[in-house]
């Protein structure tokens, strides 16, 4: 029963694939924008939307164009697929499964860097190989950790943390002096653990750190910008200071829960921000309860956070219609306000700060623009990390922590310390061998 | 795919109408073809959507591909089959499949009890053969979420403990690392629980009456049709499900994947297969050598169980 309604189910995939082959009649590329595009996002959220205005007006700008829009619920895992077909749009964020060097099998040189380095922000990141840029960011996130400033002051705490250990004297005290949950992990749904890893950047390395990590055999050792994250995941699941079981959290109910002022802190990058105020303000609070903090570590008394790029939206290889297509981009980075609206920081040489980050200006952060890896090691840090099976763009290797630490699996801190860098060393030793 | 041009030759022919004359050499040799003609389409479609993908799988097998069509594949000869033998945390996944094999068991006699009861005439027994065959009918990821909230902390699950005064029984049903395993072969329980009783009723019910209104003359009780009638005319069926409920529980992926995604010792050996392949590692090869190796112990067990239990035909005249 089942296999015949794959078989009738895949027969007509196939018959709409055929139809879909014969329907793209290649236009010919003479460099004006036109034609139809297909433009692939993340947002879900706002494909229905936000999005179909920015259609209208670049539609009105360029009339030869019409601009279609996919939305993706699961991009990475999808896209990782589609990338092996012609098949993935025009316009698309690159996936972060895609090393450097395999930009240029799936997508369309936009310049070099220095030809864009004027106009643009987040250049030498994951869209970048041999000095040959192919996307460019749709938005620029920092990096620190939301919190609810009403539970915040009701523990008494009106100062951000200056170091780890301040941090978690903070969380304690908003367990002994309210009823919120201090901080909240998102175990269940898993990818905001993820979050904890783009902290990385505040200590001594900045930029150069996942660099730094190349040439390291432990990570995880005291002074290393990995160990202090996750000590401070660790120690606070270990205090109690975290929801008290990590298997049922909700993403979207997270939102709610900061916003009440349920939970108090959340890690998690700067897009995070608009949303959290949303939903504040959805539970009957305001906008401003809502703040943003630094990660808690200073070097030389100043705070540091590392910026970069969101998803950069490239061309795919493939494209018919890659001049209407590089419009879209430059438009989306240039004129859309896409940013601004999800409180980031323009991918644009020359844009305002957002109003979201006002505390950074109070707290004087400075920014860190991520170092991008010499040149022959660009794909050296993912085959390390992939090889040790250590996802830290994952959820698996922070879970398993934070098991450790409430004490659900077997190990303590400085074992599964240790464990990791024996992986990390044996991947590495692979990679470089 | 298909080459269409071909069957409207043969149109006479599926139409059933032969002129006369052509009959002896013309007919006999298109009713050889004819059913070839309309297996051309599925098995292609099987070829090309099973057999196929299958073979490439074997072949990545053997390699350390990452997923990238663009990436070379390194032949590593049995490297992968090796390390899947050797790993310390790869095999020991299947512990976690004796939980859904033992909930499998208590699914089937479930089943099988109510499909008992149902194929005799009882009150609202068509009620209540829908709300047993309700669940199959949901998709799995909708369960995952419907049980998440039952097990969630303060839920579903711990307010009806609290209301019948059992509010001590209350645990992290997915949190606790003890617990998790069993409150997930449950849901997988509640879930297929309705699949197998309709392919046991359906068995049941082709028992001819006569058989039963004979037995009851000879004074035989309704535990004695069970034992002597019914049980021995769906025997089949019966080793099917066993079948089945053992390579499912060995391959057991959705309901912890949407519930746990694998974490807090919940992890299924196709869960990991997942994550070593495209979902977060890209260890290609090695993942097409799991499934490999799954393959082939689903094959293994199905030819023990076959050997144990002889398909024998069944008569019970």
């Amino acid at each position: 029963m089942a296999k015949k309604h794959i078989a009738l189910g895949a027969a007509a995939v196939a018959a709409t694939l055929m139809l879909a082959g014969c329907q793209s009649g290649a236009a010919p590329d003479d460099g004006t924008p036109s034609g139809e595009i297909t433009v692939l996002t993340q947002r879900t959220d706002l494909v229905d939307n936000v999005f179909q205005d920015y259609k209208k007006e670049f539609e009105a700008k360029y009339p030869d164009v019409t601009v279609n829009f996919e939305a993706i619920t699961d991009y990475e895992g999808e896209i990782a697929i589609r990338l092996n077909t012609d098949e993935y749009g025009d316009v698309l964020p690159i996936p972060n499964s895609v090393t450097r060097d395999q930009l240029a099998n799936y997508f369309e040189p936009l310049g070099s860097v220095e030809e864009l380095s004027d106009d643009y922000l987040f250049l030498q990141e994951n869209q970048t190989f041999d000095d040959t840029v192919y996307g460019l960011a749709i938005t620029g996130n920092a990096q620190g950790y939301v919190i609810n400033k009403k539970v915040w002051e009701a523990a008494g705490i009106t100062e951000a943390p200056t170091t780890p250990d301040e941090f978690l004297d903070a969380l304690q005290a908003i367990k002994d002096n309210t009823d919120a949950i201090p901080l909240y992990t998102n175990y269940k749904d898993g990818w905001p653990l993820s979050q904890w890893t783009g902290q990385r950047g505040f200590g001594e390395f900045g930029g150069d750190y996942a660099n730094h990590t190349t040439e390291i055999d432990a990570p995880w050792t005291e002074g290393e910008d990995y160990y202090t994250i996750d000590s401070i995941l660790f120690d606070a699941v270990a205090d109690g200071l975290t929801e008290e079981d990590p298997a049922t959290t909700n993403w979207e109910n997270s939102k709610t829960l900061i916003g009440s002022g349920e939970v108090g802190t959340m890690v998690l990058g700067s897009w995070a921000i608009v949303q959290m105020q949303d939903a504040a303000e959805a539970a009957g609070g305001s906008r401003d309860d809502i703040g943003y903090y630094p990660f808690p570590y200073q070097v030389d008394g100043v705070f540091h956070s590392a910026i970069g790029g969101d998803y950069k939206n490239a061309i795919n290889v493939n494209s018919d219609h890659k001049a209407a297509a590089r419009a879209w981009i430059d438009w989306f980075a240039n004129e859309s306000g896409y940013a601004a609206s999800q409180g980031g920081i323009s991918p644009v040489v020359g844009g305002d700060l957002p109003a979201t980050l006002a505390d950074f200006d109070t707290l004087g952060v400075e920014f860190v623009e991520t170092v991008p890896a010499p040149a022959g090691e660009e794909a050296l840090e993912a085959a390390i990390y992939n090889g040790a099976e250590i996802d830290i763009w994952g959820n698996l290797y922070r879970q398993k922590l934070i098991d450790i630490a409430r004490g659900a699996a077997d190990g303590d801190k400085e074992s599964y310390f240790a464990e990791l860098n024996d992986k990390w060393a044996a991947a590495r030793a692979a990679a470089e061998g | 795919m298909v080459n269409v041009t071909d069957t409207t030759q043969f149109a006479p022919a599926i139409a059933g109408k032969q002129p006369r004359k052509g009959r002896a050499r013309g007919a006999r040799r298109d009713r050889k073809f004819t059913p070839w003609l309309f297996l051309l389409v599925p098995l292609a479609l099987l070829a090309v959507f099973t057999y196929l993908p299958a073979a490439n799988m074997v072949m990545y097998s053997f390699t350390d591909w990452n997923g990238f069509e663009a990436t070379p594949k390194e032949f590593v000869g049995v490297d992968n089959y090796v390390s899947i033998f050797t790993r310390d945390d790869i095999l020991p996944v299947f512990l976690v499949s004796v939980y859904y094999i033992g909930a499998s068991f208590i699914q089937m006699a479930i089943a099988l009890y109510f499909a008992t009861l149902l194929s005799f005439s009882t009150w609202f027994q068509n009620l209540f053969k829908g709300i047993l065959f309700f669940p199959a009918l949901i998709n799995g990821v909708a369960i995952g979420f419907v049980f998440l909230y039952l097990f969630q902390p303060g839920g579903t699950l711990d307010s009806v403990l609290g209301a019948v005064g059992a509010g001590e029984l209350t645990k992290f049903w997915l949190g606790d690392p003890d617990v998790v395993n069993y409150s997930l072969a449950a849901t997988s329980v509640w879930r297929y629980t309705g699949l197998n009783f309709v392919l046991f009723l359906g068995a049941i019910q082709s028992i001819p009456k006569e058989t039963y209104e004979a037995a009851e003359i000879d004074g035989a009780n309704r535990w004695h049709q069970f034992r002597f009638i019914i049980a021995p005319s769906i025997k089949r069926i019966i080793s099917l499900s066993f079948i089945l409920a053992i390579s499912g529980s060995l391959a057991v992926f959705e309901i912890p994947y949407i519930m746990t995604q694998g974490a807090n010792g919940s992890m299924t050996f196709v869960i990991k297969t997942v994550t070593l392949g495209l979902g977060t590692f890209h260890k290609v090869g090695l993942a097409s050598a799991m499934a490999v190796v799954l393959l082939l112990l689903v094959l293994l067990i199905t030819w023990v169980q076959r050997r144990l239990v002889p398909d024998d035909k069944v008569d019970l005249s």
